[in-house]
């Protein structure tokens, strides 16, 4: 067990202008999973990255030693055939493509170039039971959710004779159920003698699997802590990171409720693909000024869907119900009207579909509200600079200018941008989805000190998140969604886990 | 890596300008290098007062579709059908005119009327109903070039009233007659005149908006790249105002172009449309749900495309003084092309009508270059193709390096 299978010696990095590795080791031992926590931007990729070979031999300083040697990998293929196999957060599959033909993607079972279909089904299903997946071979990765196709990337690493396994960031986009499968999972390999090491921000679930835990901060190595030696909590593991002591990672609030803003009464939803299925049913909930308000619930539970079916019918079909606001019914059926009513909805999915990657930290601030930096359809370059600029410092996003484009920016400052775009609009309510998904440790604070700020301002709150320690600690109430239905609404001294999760288990009894 | 989050604006070194712009500067350069390059193979032929004057002439239709392509291209999409327009467009004004004896004071708006409409046909199908800009306007490519032929009944049709000629092969007249013309080596003090105002113009622009940035501690390009470019452009500027004042002055065409062209420049730099076209190409999920109304913004800019597509068929026909049913073949893919040399980017989000101006620019100059020059259309199509993969190559080239 205590064998040494990888070690990487004094790792040096550096991209012109920075070091963005100043000297790291990471040792692992046979047989163990091995976990690699930091915060964004503490060089937890590229150290992966010169692993696996995609920065070639020579581009770095240090060595590697895999297997008792010294190994110079120029290619990924190199170290792919020794058996390392890296399983990336943004997954490598072919979503028209079945799962067999996505797992023998460039590795066919074939003479001469043609398929041996059936054998290839054969060997699928086999690496299928392996990682517990009950799905047919030849079923496409486009009809199954995220978890399975987790699964599938890990079966595909099967198939490759892995004898070092490196998750990056792999349950970062599955709920709790799947996280806790692939976990189990990740735990029956160990026992079979696997190697693995486990890339994540999820302190509970690495603190669940690991054997040790490397910290890495600002591309050094701080420390590796041996989680059989001495109990290491989630605030040992944090000061690591972060370098101090997080005595809170909520910083505290007095709420100052007053008036009700959003007022959202029966509101029924249907799918927006499968047209005569239901999927939101008589949704009704309220926001107070100054409020937080948190809503709580398992993946596909429709929190996203009332959000984005609310926010000028961004999702589904045959929306009814009504809205009000301060009281009166408001028009939300599109999105202008929606920004016209005081919403904003600050999405999940930044990258996707809240900035221009392409385009500036300034005109992704101004874009919701372009009218409020021009006149008559000319903008005024100057105001909008200074907006940017007002924003920037308020928000504290970490740039050389605003005029650094968003794809260069870490994952907090992309989510400090997006929250200046709607700050701009000035809405009276903030629907905040998932607010601090992906982002560090020393972020998330920030962000949640911003939505504090906002809600002192007397803006009311409403946020999403699937990270219940998140909600329990931020919201002043709570409500605890399940298939389409709010289940509980829980104030902030009835909240915990446990009646939250308890709210979730009766609901589903009842169906 | 900066981390700084001061208010002040750091200004870019040349070094760090010269990179991140480098894409610019290399496309105005290119342009200079050709154009000297073909002015000392041709033994200084291509800057003759007429060939100048042709070189506008035989251009100014593909610069003034390249502004609406360029900005479909920046919206994501693209439009096939600009050259079968073009020829839709030639043919119904010929009928206005010729058969039924209709003023061109009428029959011009009506045209460009008429060309929005067959832009706001593809339109539709693109922005409401989501089907592939490049399968719509395939069709419209073939339904128009279709028309064309019906309403021709397939024989040209010409030639074309003065006053509709003009468009195209007209001047605009003397109103500074200092010296009598037909002894003076300056045929047309106007143009000269006009082309100095501007480029005085554009430099005071220039250093007041400089100077407005540098009060606001907004980015300003450095001094010496604003220095050298205006040098650049006002020389060169000044130099072809000079040959055409020596010739029959300004062509009303140029004017034409010169105002669409300042125009669209405007609009795509300092207007929200602008601004929202660009975000629409960038990212259209997220300009949606920034309360951008997507479908109509691609919807309007294929009506755009429809009436300066419009506008260039006729002066194609004014130029030819006659409809022909095969007017325009080809076109779109000079157009096209145009934008892409000019830097505009194929997944949408970026590009600069400037770009696209100077594109069409280089296209035309080396067309007219080569064509003194004696070579044959074949190994034009050649050359041009691998210019178009050169200019194209450059920009991923830089993309990976950066």
């Amino acid at each position: 067990m205590s064998k040494t299978l990888l070690e990487m010696r004094g790792i040096t990095k550096t991209f012109p202008g920075v070091k963005a590795l100043d000297n790291v080791n990471l040792k692992v031992r046979e047989g163990e999973i091995h976990a690699l926590v930091g915060e964004n931007g503490a060089g937890k990729s590229t150290l992966m990255k010169v692993l696996s070979g995609v920065y070639p031999a020579g581009s770095y300083e240090g060595e590697i030693h895999f297997d008792g040697e010294v190994r110079r990998f120029s290619t990924i293929s190199d170290s792919e055939h020794l058996g390392i196999i890296i399983i990336h957060q943004e997954l490598a599959l072919v979503p028209l493509l079945s799962i067999a033909e996505n797992i023998f993607l460039g590795n066919e079972v074939a003479t001469n170039g043609i398929i041996d279909w059936k054998k290839a089904f054969r060997r699928t299903q086999e690496l299928l039971d392996k990682v517990g997946l009950k799905e047919s071979p030849g079923t496409l990765i486009t009809d199954i959710g995220v978890g399975k196709q987790q699964l599938v990337e890990i079966a595909k690493a099967l198939s490759k004779k892995v004898r070092l396994l490196i998750l990056d960031e792999p349950t970062a986009s599955l709920n709790e159920k799947d996280s806790d499968a692939l976990l189990k999972l990740l735990v029956e390999f160990r026992a079979q003698g696997m190697t693995s090491i486990i890339i994540s921000h999820k302190l509970n679930e690495i603190k669940k699997v690991a054997d040790q835990i490397t910290i890495l901060r600002d591309g050094g190595t701080v420390e590796t802590l041996d989680c059989h030696n001495e109990d290491i909590s989630e605030d040992r593991i944090i000061k690591g990171m972060v370098g101090r002591e997080m005595e809170d990672r909520y910083p505290p609030r007095e709420p100052k409720v007053g008036e009700t803003l959003l007022e959202v009464k029966n509101w029924n939803v249907f799918h927006q693909h499968h047209r005569d299925r239901q999927f939101l049913h008589d949704v009704n909930f309220t926001v107070r000024a100054g409020e937080v308000v948190g809503i709580a619930g398992l993946m596909g539970a429709g929190r996203t869907e009332t959000a984005m079916s609310l926010f000028g019918r961004s999702w589904g079909h045959k929306i009814t119900g009504e809205v009000s606001m301060r009281g009166k019914p408001v028009d939300v059926s599109t999105i202008p009207k929606a920004i016209d009513a005081g919403l904003a909805y600050v999405t999940e999915d930044r990258k996707h579909l809240g900035l221009v990657l392409i385009d500036n930290i300034m005109h992704n601030t101004t874009l919701a509200n372009l009218g409020g930096v021009s006149k008559a359809t000319v903008i005024d370059n100057h105001e909008e600079a200074k907006v940017a600029s007002g924003y920037r410092q308020k928000l504290r996003i970490r740039s050389h200018s605003i005029y650094q484009e968003a794809v260069n920016l870490s994952g907090g400052n992309q989510q400090k941008v997006v929250l200046s775009k709607w700050l701009f609009t000035n809405p009276e309510v903030l629907i905040l989805d998932e607010p601090t998904r992906g982002i560090d440790v020393g972020a998330k604070f920030e962000i949640y000190t911003i939505i504090n700020q906002l809600a002192a301002e007397g803006k009311g709150i409403l946020m999403i998140s699937s990270e219940m320690p998140e909600l329990l600690g931020t919201c002043d109430r709570i409500y605890v969604m399940n298939e389409g239905r709010i289940v509980a609404e829980l104030s902030k001294a009835e909240a915990s886990q446990e009646s939250i999760m308890r709210a979730i288990m009766r609901s589903g009894e009842k169906h | 890596m900066a981390t700084d989050t001061a208010t002040k604006t750091p200004q870019p070194s040349v070094g760090d300008y010269l990179k991140k712009n480098i894409r610019e500067y290399g496309l105005l350069v290119a342009l200079v290098v050709i154009m000297i390059f073909f002015q000392v193979i041709t033994n200084g032929v291509l800057f003759r007062p007429v060939n100048i004057t042709n070189l506008v002439l035989q251009n100014s239709f593909i610069v003034i579709m390249a502004l609406g392509m360029l900005l479909i291209i920046v919206a994501g999409h693209i439009d096939l059908s600009v050259g079968s327009i073009v020829a839709f467009i030639g043919a119904i004004s010929a009928i206005m005119l010729v058969k039924w004896g209709l003023p061109a004071i009428v029959v011009v708006p009506a045209c460009i009327l008429v060309g929005a409409v067959m832009g706001a046909a593809q339109g539709y199908w693109v922005a409401y109903q989501k089907i592939p800009s490049f399968i719509v306007t395939l069709a419209g490519m073939l339904v128009f070039r279709g028309m064309t032929y019906v309403v021709l009944g397939g024989r040209p049709v010409g030639p074309f009233p003065k006053d509709f000629q003009i468009l195209s092969t007209g001047f605009v007249p003397d109103f500074l007659s200092f010296t009598d013309p037909s002894t003076s080596l300056i045929k047309n003090y106007f143009a000269l005149v006009m082309i100095v105002l501007l480029v005085a113009y554009a430099i005071y622009a220039g250093l007041r908006e400089r100077r407005l940035n540098a009060l606001h501690e907004t980015e300003n390009e450095p001094f010496a790249f604003f220095a050298v470019q205006m040098l650049i452009i006002g020389a060169v500027a000044i130099f072809l105002g000079f040959q055409l004042a020596t010739y029959r002055g300004l062509p009303n065409v140029l004017v034409v172009m010169g105002v669409l062209i300042a125009f669209y420049t405007f609009v795509t730099t300092r207007t929200t449309i602008g601004r929202r076209v660009y975000a629409m190409g960038g990212n259209e999920k997220a300009a949606k749900l920034s309360g951008i109304n997507t479908e109509r913004l691609t919807f309007y800019t294929f009506v755009n495309m429809g009436a300066l597509a419009a506008l260039a068929g006729m002066i194609i026909a004014a130029r030819l003084n006659s409809a022909t049913p095969k007017a325009g073949v080809g076109f779109e893919l000079d157009v096209i092309a145009a934008c892409f040399i000019g830097g505009a980017s194929a997944s949408g989000g970026v590009g600069k009508i400037t770009g696209a101006v100077i594109g069409a620019f280089i296209m035309g100059v080396m067309n007219n270059g080569m064509s003194i020059m004696g070579i044959g259309i074949d190994y034009q199509q050649l050359i041009k193709g691998l210019v178009l993969l050169a200019a194209v190559f450059f920009d991923v080239y830089n993309k990976n390096k950066g």
